[in-house]
């Protein structure tokens, strides 16, 4: 992981790398970009659909791709169109934007806990980029997550989610609608492909989680809208296999004992490897 | 560009850049509980899970078809396919089921 460069100390930190050392920055952001690509392709239908209706609700392209650049937030750019389609006032937009966004806080709150330091600046960055599915790639990668390496899956998921926006107001259907149809599947094949692999790695925890989540947002989407139902069958889920990890010590009290212990493990791991 | 429009834009970024931001300048987990801090950590399967359903059963005009597709992805990513691989598969195959049926 760590390349070593001159002047390396009997720890290997040298002065260039706690500042960041530009090449080793390079080939995060580089693995970043990479893995952001499945991103890109799959905003690429929905910012289309986005620039497309942006169109026909009435804005000016200006608008349409100011609101991608600034926001970044497909869920809560459409349902601005639907508000402004209905003639709701600016106010109601913006506070349902950030009710549809609060579940983001619960992510950045978990990628925290996975990334290294880095600087303030460089939090502020990623930060901006921290969609479903920007956390979603970034938050299964071993810790400790990069700065550059999340600033990168930022940065191809943002210029494909901008950059289409624009193409979507005028060229709209330039996309076949067969086509258009199977890109709606893009994003849930990318999570999908995220999760998987995963399950192999931690077991059944990961699955009994999702299953969790999952279950709990198609019951809490009944009474509440997608933002609020997400985040709070996110944090059900999470306590509820806490609760039944205690409870139930899923069989053996020892086990979940030893588990505590790998854990903290890790974390020594986690924090001598960001140290360095 | 109306003014009206361009400040409503900026708010709504804003609204959604803070919360983004704030734990991430803000919080300081160094001193929580190991249970809080573990539970952090298995937010993203909780999330993953949270936006695979139900919403992937609303994509294709047939539940089956998102079944088919997203079953494909999860084969594929079950034996190490790339991500790119599994993404452009499930849409492929979204693709030709909707031709076919």
């Amino acid at each position: 992981m760590k390349t070593f460069s001159g002047g390396v100390t009997a720890l290997g930190v040298t002065a260039a790398e706690r500042a960041g050392d530009p090449a080793t920055q390079t080939k995060h952001l580089k693995k970043g970009l990479t893995d952001g690509l499945p991103i890109a392709i799959g905003y690429m239908p929905v910012a289309i659909t986005f620039g497309l209706i942006a169109g026909a609700t009435g804005l000016s392209v200006g608008e349409a791709v100011l609101m991608s650049m600034l926001v970044f937030a497909g869920a809560a750019q459409y349902m601005s169109l639907s508000m402004i389609a209905v003639g709701a006032g600016a106010v109601e937009v913006v506070l349902a934007t950030f009710i549809v966004n609060l579940r983001h806080l619960l992510m950045s709150a978990s990628i925290h806990e996975k990334a290294e330091t880095g600087t303030k600046a460089q939090r502020a960055v990623y930060a901006f980029g921290m969609t479903d599915e920007v956390f979603a790639v970034a938050s299964t990668k071993q810790a400790p997550l990069r700065s550059f390496y999340i600033i990168g899956v930022a940065a191809a998921a943002y210029g494909s989610w901008v950059g289409f926006t624009g193409a979507g107001y005028y060229m709209g259907a330039f996309l076949p609608v067969v086509v258009q149809e199977s890109m709606a599947i893009a994003l849930y094949a990318l999570f999908i492909a995220l999760l998987v692999p995963s399950i192999r790695k931690e077991g059944r925890m990961v699955v009994i989680l999702a299953g969790m989540g999952g279950l709990f947002h198609s019951v809490l989407a009944l009474w509440m809208s997608t933002g609020w139902a997400i985040m709070f069958a996110t944090v059900l889920a999470v306590a509820g296999y806490e609760v039944m990890e205690r409870l139930l010590g899923f069989g053996k009290g020892e086990e979940s004992e030893l588990a505590d212990i790998d854990y903290e493990e890790e974390e020594r791991k986690e924090a001598e490897s960001s140290c360095r | 560009m109306s003014m009206t429009m361009v400040w409503m834009i900026v708010a709504m970024g804003l609204v959604t850049y803070i919360p983004r931001l704030l734990p991430l300048v803000m919080l300081n987990t160094e001193n929580w509980p190991a249970w809080a801090r573990r539970m952090l950590t298995r937010v993203p399967y909780a999330v993953l899970g949270a936006l695979i359903l139900p919403g992937i059963l609303t994509v294709g005009d047939n539940v089956w078809f998102a079944v088919a597709s997203g079953g494909t992805a999860a084969v594929l990513a079950y034996f190490g396919a790339p991500l790119i691989v599994v993404v452009g598969a499930a849409i492929g195959v979204l693709g030709v089921v909707q031709m076919v049926f």
